[in-house]
């Protein structure tokens, strides 16, 4: 097996927040944790872009690195988890995170008031009994050992969120932007800092 | 007690004095090695290991793969 990945399209994501909801209902997070949300691009601009996200499952994952008590740990799989039961709640993996997936049932609270970290299990549970009351208690429901994907994708209405091992969600991505002949673009530098006019003004720019 | 050796315990006393004012004045080593963590939670089963699966490695990656491919459309109405 290779490694687990989410992917959002966002020529497909409608805003609509099903993943959002389908995530807090399974795993019944707490009020103020949300694993997962939807990010809005040009909100209301025609050509306005959303995309789904929530943790990223990093190969080389930040919040891993910065860990004072070390409760993270990789699955075979690539499934970034941590151990409920030694996370301190300093937040460190919080600002470490480029995505801000991990979060804190106490909101902005003082060191050592926030709670105990939470964040996307890939619905793979955590290091509790497989199944068991604990596990759904701590991390939520353990979809993965059922031989199911995560909720939020496998309910996506518009299949705009993916998920899987790599090698098969890029190629259903890569069907996709071959049939529909565009949606590549919407990857990269200039979806995130404008291409177009922008990109000529910083050729200008940089010319002068 | 003899001037001789009253000299030698105030000689003493002043070297050690000495060492332990300069002691501070040491080179501290300013450059932090990093170490490799490692995972230090409780050990968790994998996947395919507990529930419906029962060990079976291959069945688990099978329905998996099934269920990511499943997430394509055109396989779907094909």
């Amino acid at each position: 097996m290779g490694r687990m990945k989410f992917l959002c399209d966002a020529e497909r994501c409608i805003e609509c927040n099903g993943c959002v909801t389908a995530c807090k209902n399974e795993h019944e997070v707490p009020w103020g944790v949300n694993r997962r949300r939807v990010v809005t691009m040009n909100d209301g601009v025609p050509g306005e872009r959303s995309i789904s996200v929530a943790c990223m499952h990093c190969s080389d994952a930040p919040c891993m690195a910065v860990c004072p008590t070390d409760c993270f740990y990789k699955t075979e799989d690539g499934v970034v988890l941590h151990d409920k039961d030694k996370c301190i709640g300093c937040g460190y993996c919080f600002y470490a995170c480029p995505f801000g997936a991990p979060q804190f049932p106490n909101g902005p609270a003082a060191f050592g008031a926030r709670g105990k970290m939470d964040k996307c299990t890939f619905c793979a549970g955590g290091p509790e009994e497989t199944g068991s009351a604990a596990e759904y208690e701590k991390y939520g429901s353990n979809r993965l050992a059922e031989g199911k994907l995560p909720l939020c994708a496998e309910m996506c209405s518009t299949k705009a969120l993916i998920a899987g091992d790599a090698d098969v969600v890029a190629n259903i991505f890569r069907e996709r932007v071959l049939r529909r002949g565009t949606g590549a673009e919407v990857w990269g530098w200039d979806a995130a800092y404008g291409g177009g006019e922008r990109k000529q003004e910083r050729k200008r720019e940089g010319q002068s | 007690m003899s001037t001789r050796k009253l000299k030698s315990i105030t000689l003493a006393t002043l070297a050690g004095t000495a060492l332990l004012g300069l002691a501070a004045c040491s080179e501290v080593p300013q450059v932090t090695v990093y170490e490799q963590g490692e995972y230090r939670g409780k050990a968790d089963t994998r996947p395919w290991e507990g529930g419906e699966f029962k060990g079976d490695r291959a069945a688990w990656e099978k329905a998996l793969k099934e269920r990511a491919r499943g997430q394509n459309e055109y396989n779907r109405i094909q």
